[in-house]
């Protein structure tokens, strides 16, 4: 045997040779390639020149043609409900293969190489569209074939967070605040100002997303609470902004329970006494409302951050005739009111109102669809921060340092 | 593979024009008279799957490792540096991290042991049969249950209005609040592990013959004395199996901690996690994930050193 067993370890050690040298050709090769295009534009990211969008002259379908039975979507939880996704299926013969993702990071992992002529679109937010965007990920809409958001808002007809030098890459869907919520036990009345959050004396009682982006709630703070740094818009920050920003959440470190991840960590947090006071969305303030658990919810005096997302087209939609008429469909007036019933959100179609109160009696009030302009004022929505500040000066933090202070400075 | 193939021609070789079923015999035969061939056959497919999938895949992460990403649209770009490795020892962040991993590695290993020496030597020298059988179902009975199970039953033992507040309560001790905290990890964490450290110590135990133990005895050592000096030393190798087990199971777990740990529960397991699930940083994850296979190896050494895998 041991003779045998010598000359067969030889073989097995030329065959590991072989194969590892063989994969090792194969994933240079494979991704030598295929990271050629992004590079380009993706180096002058890096480099702080002006940004290209890869993929902004790609040629626009003309004419929505016949459906190709699929469509492939990445999707927020919640999003693709069968009581909106049926009914298209029905009328126009698509079939929906959902693919929930949990985060806008990894929405954009998923949409890399152009959805990789796997997925049509994805339901992202506008923290994220800009990076699925400038990557080539997304493909260039004609907006003209889905007539149904002449009807939307005019902040969502043609918004900076998913329209880039006029070409539009996905149609705007549905947005909503980051609220501050409250535990009816522990507050007798709702607390007015996001201060609370920083307050020591609730040292423990605490609960914040994690999320990067949550640096921008910090900056919306110190927007009102402390003038000296001059912030505008808290998505673009200067170096000294940014600092101060970071500080105030290193600060409120202490004072957090927990960071949560899954909206459902934040719901049990609440629901089992862990936590009385937080940030969060409207879905939560629902969930826990429909569980007769007393939380409150409220807009604070100094605005919040909000989200806004949309369908984004991939590069390599390999469905492009079903995701427009997907795009269409989602756009109705009666299909958005069902998803922001649904889901606890705001409506980017105007004549969505009627259809939320028909479903639910006062719903149009409730998430803001008749909202005033003001309302709409107070909340900023989320978007990739880049190094390209809106008046042209290059020292904005761009997102990849706010990720870095997140994970190394605030919850590390 | 080539080793499989050529023993196809050789046997073919030897039996030209013959139909198949007199060609078996002879395949046979030829497998008899060349054993490195009958080694290859039986160890290849195996083999295969180990190289390609196994030892491939890590070394894909062990280059990726030195590349990096466009921060912008975190494409990853095949620029060869240490960055990713000087990141991380040069971030008090993540040096903190590794120590804090590490720390609570050692300290569910230590904690573990602690529980299971006792336990494993009441099952195997004390404990009556029928005992013994029940304490063994007992200890791996939860290992059928699912992991995400029992961490979720502790979190509710121990959320505020949680089981442990309600019983502490009913004693009239005031509530405390261990959820979303290190310590309660800890607990976990020596919780979930502790089977792979009972059932090695319980192996070697069992396998220490009684008359070692009694001829320690005659030559007049007490119980301690016999503890130290017999019974240590040759369940040394079990203990360390063991805590091969619950060291590095605790080295790279990420669940506990996002579900049971609090604002200062980042673990190396975490940061891969946060890397590739929201960071989309592969190349900085697969940096961070060659630590623990850096612990482990220097972990494995001493372990051979301490003599841990000399009953294999």
């Amino acid at each position: 045997m041991m003779p045998g067993m010598g000359t067969f370890s030889r073989a097995a050690r030329s065959a590991l040779v072989v194969a590892a040298a063989g994969l090792l050709a194969a994933a240079c090769g494979g991704s030598g390639g295929s990271a050629t295009p992004p590079a380009g534009g993706g180096t002058s990211a890096a480099s702080g020149g002006a940004l290209q969008v890869p993929t902004a002259n790609l040629p626009v379908l003309q004419k929505i043609g016949k459906g190709e039975g699929t469509l492939n979507l990445i999707a927020w939880g919640g999003y693709l409900q069968p009581l909106w996704v049926k009914p298209f299926e029905q009328q126009t013969g698509c079939q929906v293969h959902g693919t929930e993702a949990g985060s806008s990071d990894q929405m954009v992992t998923l949409m890399k190489n152009g959805g990789n002529g796997q997925y049509d679109m994805v339901s992202s937010s506008g923290d994220a569209d800009l990076r699925i965007i400038y990557a080539g990920d997304a493909h260039p809409v004609n907006m003209s074939l889905i007539p149904e958001t002449k009807d939307f808002f005019p902040a969502f007809q043609a918004p900076a967070f998913n329209t880039v030098g006029g070409v539009h890459y996905g149609v705007s869907l549905q947005w909503g605040p980051n609220v501050l919520m409250y535990s009816k036990k522990a507050f007798t009345s709702a607390p007015t100002s996001w201060s609370v959050l920083y307050d020591p004396k609730y040292k423990g009682q605490v609960t914040v997303p994690d999320n990067p982006i949550q640096i921008a709630d910090a900056a919306l703070y110190l927007k009102t609470h402390d003038p000296s740094l001059k912030i505008t818009d808290p998505y673009e920050l200067t170096q000294p902004q940014f600092q101060a920003s970071v500080k105030l959440l290193t600060d409120q470190r202490p004072l957090i329970k927990k960071y949560w991840g899954l909206a459902s960590q934040e719901i049990s947090e609440f629901k089992n006494g862990d936590a009385t006071l937080g940030a969060g969305w409207p879905y939560q303030v629902s969930a826990l409302t429909d569980a007769k658990f007393p939380i409150g919810s409220v807009v604070p005096s100094e605005g919040a951050t909000g989200w806004a997302d949309s369908w984004m087209l991939a590069a390599k939609a390999p469905h492009p005739n079903c995701a427009y008429m997907w795009m269409r469909y989602i756009s109705q007036p009666k299909v958005q009111a069902q998803q922001a019933v649904n889901y606890g959100e705001t409506p980017d179609n105007k004549l969505a109102c009627p259809y939320m109160n028909k479903i639910q009696a006062g719903s149009c009030a409730l998430y803001h669809a008749n909202a005033p302009q003001s309302y709409f004022d107070s909340i900023s929505l989320w978007k990739t921060p880049v190094a390209t500040c809106d008046n042209g000066q290059q020292d904005c933090v761009p997102y990849s340092e706010w990720q870095q202070a997140w994970t190394t400075q605030v919850t590390g | 593979m080539t080793a499989a193939q050529s023993a196809g021609p050789a046997a073919e070789g030897g039996a030209p024009g013959q139909d198949l079923a007199g060609r078996w015999p002879r395949v046979s035969a030829v497998l008899w008279r060349r054993p490195w061939a009958r080694a290859s056959l039986l160890l290849t497919p195996a083999l295969a799957w180990f190289v390609l999938i196994y030892l491939a895949a890590l070394v894909v992460l062990l280059i990726t490792a030195f590349w990096r990403i466009n921060p912008f649209t975190s494409n990853i770009e095949q620029v060869w540096g240490l960055n990713n490795f000087t990141l991380i020892f040069q971030t008090p962040a993540y040096r903190a991290i590794v120590l804090r991993t590490v720390g609570m590695a050692a300290g569910v290993t230590i904690v573990d042991a602690i529980i299971a020496l006792p336990f494993a030597y009441y099952m195997a020298r004390i404990a009556s049969r029928r005992t013994r059988t029940f304490l063994y179902v007992a200890i791996l009975l939860p290992l059928w249950a699912s992991y995400l199970a029992k961490v979720y039953a502790w979190l509710l033992i121990f959320t505020h209005d949680g089981l442990l507040n309600w019983s502490l309560g009913k004693v009239g001790i005031g509530p405390v609040s261990l959820i979303y905290s290190n310590p309660a990890v800890f607990i976990v964490f020596c919780y979930v592990w502790l089977p792979f450290m009972v059932a090695p110590i319980y192996a070697a135990l069992e396998r220490i013959p009684p008359s070692q133990i009694e001829a320690s005895q005659d030559l007049g050592a007490r119980t301690w004395r016999t503890t130290r000096l017999v019974i240590l030393p040759l369940i040394l190798p079990g203990i360390v199996a063991g805590s091969i087990f619950t060291f590095s199971l605790t080295l790279g777990d990420f669940i506990t901690p996002i579900l049971i740990g609090g604002s200062g529960s980042n673990f190396m397991g975490n940061v891969i996690e946060q890397s590739v699930g929201i960071a989309n940083n592969v190349p900085f994850a697969a940096a961070m994930a060659m630590i623990p296979i850096a612990i482990m190896a220097i972990y494995l050494l001493l372990a051979r050193a301490a003599g841990a895998f000399r009953s294999l």
